[in-house]
């Protein structure tokens, strides 16, 4: 009886079932990836906004703090996006007829908002508190990176929940003193800063990572 | 057993019933028990023409979209261009204002989201309501949302600009001038602003032939006739039952409805709290538990809690209430017929009233009984009260106050005041307008608010009376059956949207302030009004504070408005208490009864949820199971289980009523409990023109109601249609079997086995279980819910509902068993079906420690949280429901179909933003308000503190009435939960399958008077 299959089927077979594997964890790779990439994240990806608003030049050149126009950062689970007037508070003296400006001034005289793009946005079933974090000594530059050195806003951070966990479980890793929370460069150079599980300690972090610590 | 130790003996398991079907162990009912899923749980689809309930809130079937899985693109931030003052975003601000209810007022704290309302809550700082609300205000926040109410100013159906019928007002209030008004009208509901009455009064200066008519379908009319036959005057009753040991109850349902119904229960609550755990309620200032005797056809709330109910028709009340006074020596009531067995000085010597009389003889209560009774409201001298309710006619409300003045109750435990609502002494009776509109006297008719042509009696036909005057305007929230019939019809602002003023039920004045603009472009009745003077488009704010502005002498300081506002009082404007003296002559006169004996007497009465019809379109109500009947979407005819018997109907049978020849299609529903030879009819249901979530429902029991007749009908007839109708009820849903899971026991058995209810099962020891220990560092959230003070109000229900993004799922949906209620409050029935004890049990998610739950879910969707919450990961679940049909408790709710809606705008302004809305496919169940915990928790943190007790309230306990739930830490050895949970009363629902549930109950006690068997009520 002549062989049915050829000899090197056998080979074939070997590399289909091994290159099947391959595949399968190929593909998962390719998904975890592309799921984890700026693709989906948007991590790093600048957003068109009305107004080319610069955070390097109001926070790096100017030296703005933070909360001169994210007032309720330490107060509310939303930081605020300033009203049309913070703007004018300069703005209605200091590049006072700029072009680029327009638009704030239109918003001023007929009454509508701005609508900017958002750029950090957590899904809506992730409650994400800003007044908590701030207290409990996270500096606005462990999440959102260094703000004053970009011209357009970006996402320094994936946001995604294993981001999230990472300082969740170990936030000794990730803290502040409280004076360096709003702060984009370090407040004493050379000084001796505490330890993060000195932080932990007088701040009294906990490690919460109970679902029902952001999902409601 | 003897009597005695029949009254003393601790009840819970056996004995208890849900349905009389279970009684009977119905194959039905065993087939729903032993159901591994409810009804066609494993159906997915959903026919057409059973797709009601999304219509509901008037969605379509919206696909959630992918938002969930990746970042969602092209989001907008949308800054203020001015930030006001006070608004933080992401920081809720409270308003106090009132919600209103004919005239009955509840203050309350608005919580206000970015500018739309999204929560109710009653004001801590008012006495009438100390921080409690109902379910009526609760739901006040859905029908405000609701995208039925109307929305345009229609002549004869047009849409037309305000500014017309502004013209129109003026030309036709210049044509009346002429006639100084004679050819004026204007119809209100109760009128407890005194800003408007005082508009009304210049009105009426103005026009001095013109007359001001009030018509509310359920008003305390009765009430004042019998005051001004008692006092000569119109004074209303004010109950102060922290004050009283003894109250007997006249068919009067204090707890369950009508004005200050939320300080009743808080008050009521206050004194059956159990002495000898007097410490863990500092509120209590009296250590003795009161005795409440009730008797009444239909078993309200207030009967429900009873120590001793006593079945008897509406009609018969009568003779109960001229027994008591005659035993009590009421002066002038005659003497009954009948000769007495005891001589009556020994009567008078033992109750230690001169002039006491034999009591006559009154159905279904023994003279022993009732002499029992007598006696003890005749030992509580000062300390007693007697209430009758609003259907009982005048003369028993006049012997009702002649007895509590023999009783020296009058200044105790009952108080008079001028009456809240206005309308019930200054303005001209209802019938008279009707005889007006009759012989074409009236040319300008203005109903302000209301909707008189669906409840109005059925013999005025107001409906048809209104096309002989030739200008009608209507102002209302609906398009109703009353807008339809009047030339011209406004949307009426919302409570929550309008600026006004209302005396509360203490007397004092609250000022309504608006928490977002008019979504419907809605007018107040005060703008309305304002378009008969010289400055017609003056706003109700100016109105308003122009009003006040001239109460207060001197000049009103901006201070003092804002410190108004803001306390949700108005500084000294209670009522003073008027002093009444009683006239002599009481009750001489004795009146027929209303129905003869073996006759049938229909009594009419508000519905529990729809009221007189003006919350029909509100889910949220239609959907709550009612107390007692646990019926949902419907009304029905409730008759008792040996009416039903001689009769010969069975529940869900289609009858038709026949009273004097009016007749109206119900069906019957068999109630335990109800007094024979009488058929209880709620009001409110088949509303004809409606909006989308109250059609088709229940039947109209107005097309019976009469002006001779108002609440109690004699002869009336029930005939046979031979057909059925389906009733949504949720009696037998989630049964837990007969197992002891109310407890119960008299005082007396409590004094002497405190430790009842722990010895009616057996716990498992402590260490008995396979998993590992968990100890909970930090705190241990668990809460205790008090059965004793539980009335069963159905308002934490509600309460949770607006809290928690729960949706609506509609009749179809409740009759497969799909209703999503977390906390659902479960009645027990227990003994007789006749004459049974009823028993509430609030039944949340218990929050197992050794959750059955968690154990099954293949996806850890449900997990277990360091502070011991099962939470709840919605994104996590598959649906397996799993969980649902391993929980003993039966908590957890499917969504089987896309219920919550979110399409719709106005619900998504209804939201509360700090809870997930839910999608098709997900369980949920009760969080224990995790989204509350977590706000308190980050407030403390942000100042650096611990989290005080009772900082945090879950939606059900700040709703509570009766404070009968308490949640707080259980590692606090000084938080009042851990309190409560060491008292000997405190026992676990199953506590014997060792799940060891963070919630658990206090068992329930009565006080029953020892004169009295038991098998007599």
């Amino acid at each position: 009886m002549p062989q049915i299959f050829h000899p090197s089927t056998n080979t074939i077979a070997r590399v289909s079932l091994f290159g099947a594997l391959f595949l399968v964890g190929g593909v998962l790779w390719v998904l975890v990836t592309v799921q984890r990439s700026s693709y989906v994240t948007r991590q790093g990806v600048p957003r068109t906004q009305p107004i080319p608003f610069s955070h390097q030049h109001h926070v790096g050149g100017v030296g703005l703090d933070c909360r001169f126009c994210h007032t309720s950062v330490e107060t509310s689970s939303f930081a605020g996006i300033p009203p049309t007037q913070t703007c004018m508070i300069c703005h209605s003296r200091l590049w006072s007829d700029s072009p680029m400006l327009a638009p704030v001034r239109e918003s001023l005289r007929t009454g509508v908002s701005l609508e900017w793009n958002r750029v950090h946005n957590l899904a809506d079933f992730a409650y994400f508190d800003h007044s908590v974090h701030v207290a409990k000594g996270v500096a606005c530059l462990t999440c959102h990176g260094h703000v004053d050195q970009m011209p357009l806003i970006y996402k320094s951070a994936s946001l995604q929940m294993e981001w999230c966990l990472e300082c969740h479980r170990q936030p000794e890793k990730f803290l502040s003193p409280r004076e360096a929370i709003f702060r984009m460069d370090d407040p004493a150079p050379g000084a001796a800063r505490p330890t993060g599980q000195e932080l932990v300690q007088e701040y009294r972090v906990h490690t919460r990572t109970d679902c029902s610590a952001c999902h409601r | 057993m003897s009597d005695e130790q029949k009254n003393s003996a601790p009840f819970g398991g056996q004995g208890h019933w849900r349905s009389l079907e279970e009684l009977a162990d119905s194959p039905q009912v065993r087939e729903f028990l032993e159901r591994e899923f409810p009804e066609q749980a494993s159906e997915w689809n959903d026919p057409a023409g059973r797709r009601q309930f999304l219509q509901l809130m008037g969605a379509s079937l919206a696909l959630a979209g992918l938002a969930g899985c990746s970042e969602p693109l092209g989001e907008k931030i949308v800054p203020f261009v001015r930030q006001p003052e006070d608004l933080v975003p992401g920081k809720p601000l409270r308003y106090a204002t009132a919600v209103r209810l004919a005239a009955s007022t509840l203050p309350v704290l608005v919580t206000s989201t970015m500018g739309r309302p999204t929560k109710i809550e009653g004001n801590p700082e008012h006495p009438d309501s100390q921080g409690a609300t109902d379910a009526f205000t609760q739901a006040a926040l859905l029908t405000l949302y609701d995208p039925d109410r109307s929305k345009t100013v229609t002549n004869l159906g047009g849409i037309r600009p305000y500014s017309d019928l502004l013209g129109v007002i003026r030309d036709a209030a210049e044509a009346q001038k002429g006639d100084r008004g004679a050819g004026l009208r204007i119809l209100t509901g109760a009128v407890t602003s005194p800003t408007l009455v005082s508009q009304i009064g210049e009105l009426l200066r103005n026009f001095p032939e013109a007359k001001w008519h009030r018509h509310e379908a359920v008003d305390g009319d009765n009430a004042l006739a019998g005051a001004r036959l008692a006092f000569g005057e119109a004074v209303e009753a004010h109950l102060h039952l922290d004050q009283a040991d003894v109250i007997l109850s006249l068919d009067a349902d204090f707890l369950g409805g009508g004005v200050g119904r939320v300080r009743h229960a808080k008050e009521f609550a206050q004194r059956r709290r159990v002495p000898a755990e007097g410490g863990s309620d500092p509120g209590s200032r009296n250590n003795a538990m009161n005795r409440l005797y009730v008797a009444e056809s239909m078993p309200s709330l207030t009967g429900s809690v009873a120590d001793h109910r006593f079945r008897l028709r509406s009609s018969d009340v009568e003779a109960l209430a001229r027994a008591v006074a005659a035993g009590l020596g009421v002066l002038g009531v005659s003497r009954p017929a009948d000769v007495p067995r005891l001589s009556e000085a020994d009567l008078a010597a033992s109750l230690g009233v001169p002039g006491a009389q034999r009591p006559a003889s009154v159905p279904g209560i023994s003279e022993a009984t009732l002499t029992a009774i007598i006696k003890d409201l005749a030992k509580h001298r000062s300390r007693s009260l007697v209430v009758a309710g609003l259907a009982q006619p005048p003369e028993v409300h006049a012997l009702v106050h002649a007895v509590n003045h023999a009783l020296g109750n009058i200044g105790t435990t009952v108080t008079f005041h001028a009456p809240l609502d206005a309308g019930a002494i200054e303005a001209a009776p209802f019938s008279e307008l009707a005889n007006d509109m009759g012989a074409g006297r009236v040319q300008f008719l203005m109903v302000l608010g209301g909707n008189p042509v669906f409840t109005a009696p059925v013999d005025i036909s107001f409906g048809d009376l209104l096309t002989k005057v030739g200008l009608t305007i209507h102002l209302g929230l609906y398009d109703d059956e009353t807008a339809v019939r009047c030339h011209w019809h406004v949307p009426e602002a919302h409570d929550l949207e309008s600026w006004s003023d209302a005396r509360c039920p203490d007397g004092s004045v609250t000022l309504l302030q608006p928490l977002i603009e008019p979504l419907y472009h809605g007018k107040t009745p005060h703008e309305l009004l304002a378009a008969f003077t010289d400055r017609p488009l003056r706003t109700s704010a100016e109105i308003v504070k122009e009003h006040w502005s001239k109460q207060i002498p001197g000049v009103l300081t901006e201070t003092q408005w804002r410190r108004a506002l803001h306390d949700g009082v108005v500084a000294g404007t209670a009522l003073p208490p008027t002093a009444v003296t009683l006239r002599g002559g009481l009750g001489a006169a004795s009146r027929e009864s209303n129905a003869a004996a073996g006759e049938l007497e229909l009594v009419f009465r508000p519905d529990p949820s729809v009221y007189d019809g003006r919350f029909a379109n509100n889910g949220w109500l239609q959907e709550l199971p009612r107390p007692l009947t646990k019926l949902t979407w419907d009304n029905a005819a409730l008759v008792s289980p040996a009416t039903a018997k001689r009769l010969g109907f069975k529940s869900e049978d289609l009858v038709t009523l026949n009273v004097g020849g009016r007749r109206v299609r119900a069906p019957l529903w068999i109630l335990p409990g109800h007094a024979d030879d009488s058929v209880t009819v709620h009001l409110g249901y088949g509303r004809e023109r409606v909006g989308r979530v109250g059609k088709h429902t229940g039947f109209n029991a107005y097309a019976v109601r009469q002006s001779a007749s108002r609440w109690i009908a004699p002869d009336v007839r029930i005939e046979a249609t031979g057909k059925r109708y389906r009733l949504a009820t949720t009696q037998d849903h989630g049964s837990m079997e007969g197992r002891p899971l109310v407890r119960h026991a008299t005082l007396a058995h409590y004094l002497q086995h405190p430790d009842f209810a722990q010895e009616m099962e057996e716990a498992p020891p402590a260490g008995l279980t396979m998993n590992p220990p968990v100890k909970y560092e930090g705190h241990a959230w668990g809460m205790a819910i008090d059965l004793n003070a539980c009335t069963g109000c159905n308002a934490c229900t509600i309460a949770c509902q607006a809290e928690n993004n729960i949706p609506v799922v509609g009749k179809e949906q409740v009759l497969v068993n799909r209703e999503m209620h977390w906390i659902r409050v479960d009645r027990y029935f227990e003994g007789e079906p006749e004459s049974p004890g009823v028993h509430h049990q609030p039944v949340p998610c218990m929050q197992c420690e050794d959750a059955p739950c968690e154990q099954v879910c293949p996806v850890a969707a449900t997990a277990h949280s360091s502070e011991g919450l099962n939470d709840m990961v919605y994104n996590r679940c598959v649906g397996t429901r799993y969980c649902a049909n391993n929980c003993p408790y039966k908590v957890r709710r499917f969504n089987f179909l896309q219920y919550s809606d979110y399409t719709l705008p106005t619900a998504r302004l209804l939201f509360n933003p700090n809870v997930t809305v839910r999608t098709r496919g997900v369980m949920e169940k009760c969080t224990y308000c995790v989204q509350r915990i977590n706000g308190v928790r980050i407030d403390a943190e942000v100042e650096g503190r611990p989290i005080r007790d009772l900082e945090i309230l879950t939606a059900c306990q700040q709703v509570c009435p009766s404070d009968a739930i308490v949640f707080g830490d259980l590692n606090d050895p000084r938080s009042r939960v851990t309190h409560w949970k060491a008292g000997p009363r405190n026992y676990a629902l199953l506590g014997n399958l060792n799940t060891r549930p963070r919630t658990t109950y206090l068992a329930s006690l009565k006080n029953p008077n020892p004169e009295i068997s038991r098998g007599e009520e």
